[in-house]
């Protein structure tokens, strides 16, 4: 097998419950160290952990780190906002499940 | 190859100033921004715009494209004319503000790949590969049992040559029992290749549900909507309800008006901690047609002394 290359098929093991490092979830999330860093600071984003390079990021938590870097970088917005549209997009979709 | 006419994707004018055309994106993008947008072609829609928005912001990109833009109108077949950009340099710019690498052919026919991805990097030394990512849609009924599911990726992959070519690749993928949407499987080591003989990336994927015809989901809850009618919603009754683990006899209890939501813990999406299944009653009117059925609704009314409307009323 080519070390370079991931595998091109066959049967993989999947992770479920694995935590990311601050690289790890920077790597994952496309976002930078500072932007993550000013996410953990407006409570965005809570890893275990007390420095960062103690921190674990659970795997729930990537969905929210690439909405975060997607909302940064499209809508040009910081932290502060980027905290309070997570929180109201988790509403909404809470909303969303109870009507129909 | 069409021209695309980025002035008219924003909504602006040829002469508009930067301000205009960041108002004018900004608004746009509220609109159409995927993770915010319940329209139809939102995905598609933020693209163009984004597109659009990282040629028109960037002075040096909005100069070419209006010098090459001269001849041409949207729509219209679109070939570079040779040697366009010799007079012009690109310095990339920072990545903010819709910059993203899945730009149209005709944004790379004038600004080439690296004009998408200014943060392309150049690795001297070694360094892990890119991680990538890809969505796989489940049934619900998956996420209560596990399954394999069989996947069809394209993927960049480097040859001996060092150069990249895009390969198809089959992976066969476990999804576990439990899983929730919106959950990031991880493979590892099944991203991109390393940089200098580092080791690859990650392969992310993004669980999401297929909608289904009964059942909504929320984290773990499920719910679904429970008719039933009038005497089995007032007076009680045991009814049997469709999960995606298969049926159960729900007790409905009395007065158990619409609206009204009964629980069955533990099964929604099992897991450590399991969601629960919620039936939430809808009042279902058997039809009056016939001269019987009229009579039964008005022996009904007969026997009420029910005002509908009285807490209208102060």
């Amino acid at each position: 097998m080519d070390p370079r290359n991931p595998r091109p098929s066959g049967e993989f093991v999947v992770e479920v419950d694995y935590s990311l490092t601050l690289v790890e979830l920077c790597r994952a999330s496309d976002a930078s160290e500072s932007d993550v860093r000013a996410w953990i600071e407006e409570g965005a984003l809570a890893p275990k952990g007390r420095r960062p390079d103690e921190w674990r990021f659970a795997a729930s938590s990537l969905a929210r780190a690439r909405t975060a870097a997607r909302l940064a970088r499209d809508f040009e917005i910081d932290a502060r906002a980027i905290a309070l549209v997570l929180d109201l997009m988790e509403e909404i979709s809470r909303l969303r499940a109870g009507l129909r | 190859m069409k021209f695309r006419d980025y002035y008219e994707t924003l909504g602006v004018e040829r002469t508009a100033t930067v301000d205009d055309i960041k108002r004018a994106y900004r608004k746009l993008a509220r609109k159409f921004h995927p993770d915010v947008s319940k329209e139809k072609d939102a995905e598609a829609r933020f693209k163009e715009i984004g597109e659009a928005y990282a040629v028109l912001k960037d002075p040096e990109k909005r100069a070419a494209y209006d010098e090459v833009g001269q001849q041409w109108k949207g729509g219209q077949d679109f070939t570079p004319p040779p040697g366009w950009d010799a007079g012009f340099e690109f310095s990339g710019g920072d990545a903010k503000g819709g910059e993203r690498a899945d730009f149209s052919d005709f944004f790379e026919s004038l600004f080439g790949r690296a004009g998408a991805e200014p943060r392309q990097r150049r690795h001297a030394t070694q360094a892990p590969g890119d991680d990538h990512h890809a969505k796989v849609l489940v049934e619900l009924g998956d996420a209560y049992t596990g399954a394999k599911r069989s996947l069809s990726l394209r993927m960049p992959t480097q040859g001996d040559d060092g150069r990249v070519a895009m390969r198809e690749r089959t992976l066969e993928v476990t999804i576990p029992k439990g899983i929730r949407e919106g959950r990031h499987l991880r493979l590892k080591g099944q991203g991109g290749a390393g940089y200098g003989g580092g080791p690859p990336g990650d392969l992310y994927l993004e669980v999401a549900f297929a909608p289904h015809r009964l059942y909504r989901v929320e984290g773990a809850d499920v719910t679904i909507d429970l008719p039933l009618a009038p005497w089995e919603a007032e007076i009680g009754a045991s009814v049997r309800v469709p999960t995606p683990a298969g049926d159960v006899e729900l007790a409905v209890p009395p007065h158990s008006s619409g609206g009204r939501k009964l629980r069955i813990k533990g099964r929604g999406i099992p897991g450590n901690l399991p969601g629960d299944f919620y039936a939430v009653v809808t009042i279902a009117l058997p039809r009056a047609d016939t001269d019987t059925t009229r009579d039964a609704y008005r022996a009904f009314a007969q026997a009420f002394d029910f005002d509908p409307r009285g807490s209208l009323r102060g």
